[in-house]
């Protein structure tokens, strides 16, 4: 360790690798093997990404208080026609039922990021306990949940959302429940994956000599290693979900009426392609799920090159 | 390696048992059952039970499950709660639109994505690879209804061409006709599954181009587009084939939306109405097709994967 150190100081032997003719030493960053990345960089679609999410954060957390009209008011209750263009009052202008689009857009965010947040959440703790606890206690334990979770898997998971909501009907909380158990299973390998790397480690195997538990050995010695690539992961995790509640919503199966959130708006507002003056109706909505969830995987895309290769790829 | 693929598929059967499992609990969790559904609230109860009687519910779950899925394997798909139609006649009046777009667009997908993917994998960090990777990593993160959308703008409301309803009987339509027709739902589905089908074929690529005999080849003065043709790709094909079947599976998802974005009637479509119409034993044989379809694939991807790999495929 040391001695590669000084080599590096040195200015010697600076880079025992090889290094691709033609400039392209940084090609193979996003390799499953490949080195992290010194200091965290954003490039410029990370910039742009950032600023968006922030954007639609902040929109989401003042956007309710400052538009004057509630999701379900009606603008202009005397000119009530579908469609309005946008005018003073409705910048927007108005949507199939003459509700005011910038505020179903404000109530939408709200209700699209807390569910996508929420069930990301559940689904991380899941699966994050579940993979790595099956990690450390392995046995037969591991190889039932191994199983359990190949057959949930082995579901398309637009299809099982189907499935669930012809069964038990749609809320926020099964909507939220869904999802989170759905991502939970892809986060249960990938911790389990992470998991398996770190318990093989002299460190976990002296902390098992020592007596300690099971909880402590995750908490103490496997957590904080496998902390940050699935933290990373994370956002990956995020974009999923928020197109999975989107879709099931642009089905009619999500969030129901009269509530807005992104999905539905674009399904109410399909008309508008056709017959409305002007297509923000539908565009803006659709507009907005597609700005933050390619924003954030720019972001989520130099964040794996910083921690190291495609996290997928080592599973 | 063949008792590797044996064991393979074993698991694979396996597996659609299990999946066929949790989607025949999944509809027992409702509160009624499919006689309160087909006589409604005012149904007596010597008529319940005798309806019950009638479909077998009154048997226990053990003896139900495998009616149906004997019934499934025998092509029984079972009767339809709205209309008391047989399923299989529903689906075989639907197979069709959605066999049809998904072939061509997989024709069309993966020849294109390979090439763009190859091509940019000749030349890592050029300004085209750079504009593709963007490309990709915007696209594989939009909604699927937003592609669609962007595509009706686009040639529809712009350039007056095609529909943004694709409707209309395609009986006796020639293949060429029929790719008109379908031609936007073909193309949102090839932009939606292209983006993972580049990047993972650069990937693929990529990843044996690190490996020392790819050194060897430069050092020796190959030329760059020769070294991927001819010493990278052959190795790449075992995880590129795996990557074709995986994303034929998620084709699966996006066929769902775009079939009710552009409302043709598919299969899709229709277990979308059986969920709205709560039909569920509708939906509980649907699903189990599309599970069965997506696990074939998945089978198919991990089976090439092994007859690809010379150390499965000859273990000492």
């Amino acid at each position: 360790m040391t001695q590669e150190h000084s080599f590096q100081t040195d200015g010697v032997l600076t880079n025992a690798h090889w290094v691709a003719p033609q400039g392209d030493d940084r090609v193979y960053d996003e390799l499953s093997d490949s080195a992290p990345r010194g200091t965290f960089r954003l490039s410029i679609p990370g910039w742009i990404g950032v600023a968006v999410v922030v954007f639609w954060i902040v929109f989401a957390a003042i956007g309710p208080m400052v538009i004057p009209w509630g999701e379900n008011d009606l603008p202009f209750p005397d000119a009530y026609s579908e469609f309005q263009a946008p005018q003073p009052g409705a910048w927007l202008g108005t949507d199939v039922s003459d509700r005011d689009i910038l505020s179903r857009l404000a109530w939408g965010a709200r209700r699209t990021i807390l569910i996508s947040l929420a069930a990301t959440v559940l689904a991380y703790l899941v699966g994050v306990t579940l993979g790595l606890g099956s990690a450390v206690v392995g046995g037969r334990i591991d190889t039932i949940l191994g199983r359990i979770n190949d057959a949930l898997l082995s579901l398309p998971s637009l299809m099982f959302g189907l499935v669930v909501v012809a069964a038990v009907g749609s809320s926020s909380f099964i909507l939220i429940t869904t999802a989170g158990l759905i991502y939970a299973n892809v986060v249960y390998r990938l911790a389990r994956a992470i998991g398996m790397e770190i318990v093989v480690m002299d460190y976990v195997e002296a902390a098992r000599a020592r007596g300690e538990g099971l909880w402590w050995i995750i908490r103490r010695e496997i957590w904080p290693n496998a902390r940050i690539p699935l933290i990373s992961d994370f956002g990956l995790r995020l974009i999923f979900v928020i197109l999975f509640i989107s879709s099931l919503s642009f089905l009619g199966l999500g969030v129901q009426p009269p509530h807005a959130d992104w999905g539905s708006m674009v399904r109410e507002n399909i008309g508008a392609l056709q017959y409305g003056d002007s297509m923000v109706p539908v565009l803006a909505p659709a507009l907005a799920i597609a700005t933050l969830t390619i924003s954030i995987n720019f972001i989520v895309d130099d964040v794996s090159t910083y921690v190291g290769g495609k996290l997928s790829g080592r599973v | 390696m063949w008792t590797l693929v044996a064991r393979r598929l074993l698991i694979g059967v396996f597996t659609v048992l299990s999946v066929s499992v949790i989607i025949f609990l999944a509809t027992k969790v409702l509160p009624g059952d499919a006689a309160d559904i087909r006589l409604g609230q005012s149904a007596t109860a010597e008529n319940l039970q005798a309806m019950r009687e009638r479909l077998g519910l009154d048997q226990p779950y053990l003896i139900q499950y495998w009616r149906w899925l004997s019934g499934i394997l025998s092509g029984d798909l079972g009767y339809s709660l709205a209309g008391d139609r047989p399923i299989s006649e529903l689906v075989a009046s639907r197979y069709h639109n959605t066999l049809v777009v998904s072939v061509f667009t997989t024709a069309i997908v993966v020849p294109l994505s390979l090439a763009l993917g190859i091509v940019a994998a000749m030349f890592p960090g050029s300004l085209y690879d750079r504009l593709l990777t963007i490309g990709a990593v915007a696209t594989v993160a939009a909604p699927d209804f937003f592609v669609a959308m962007l595509l009706v703008i686009f040639f529809v409301m712009w350039l007056g061409v095609g529909s943004a309803v694709v409707i209309g009987n395609t009986d006796g339509m020639t293949p060429t006709h029929l790719l008109s027709h379908f031609a936007l739902p073909v193309a949102a589905l090839c932009i939606s599954l292209s983006s993972q089908l580049i990047r993972m074929t650069r990937a693929a690529v990529l990843n044996v181009m690190s490996s020392p005999y790819i050194e060897m080849a430069i050092l020796k003065g190959v030329p760059r587009s020769r070294i991927v043709m001819r010493h990278a790709l052959p190795n790449a094909i075992g995880p590129i084939v795996n990557i074709i079947a995986l994303s034929l599976a998620y084709l699966i998802s996006s066929v769902v939306v775009i079939e009710v974005f552009f409302g043709y009637q598919g299969l899709a479509v229709l277990m979308v109405q059986g969920v709205q119409t709560r039909d569920f034993v509708l939906v509980q044989s649907l699903g189990m097709l599309f599970c069965a379809v997506y696990v074939g694939l998945m089978l198919i991807a991990d089976v090439c994967s092994i007859l690809a790999n010379p150390r499965l495929r000859h273990p000492k």
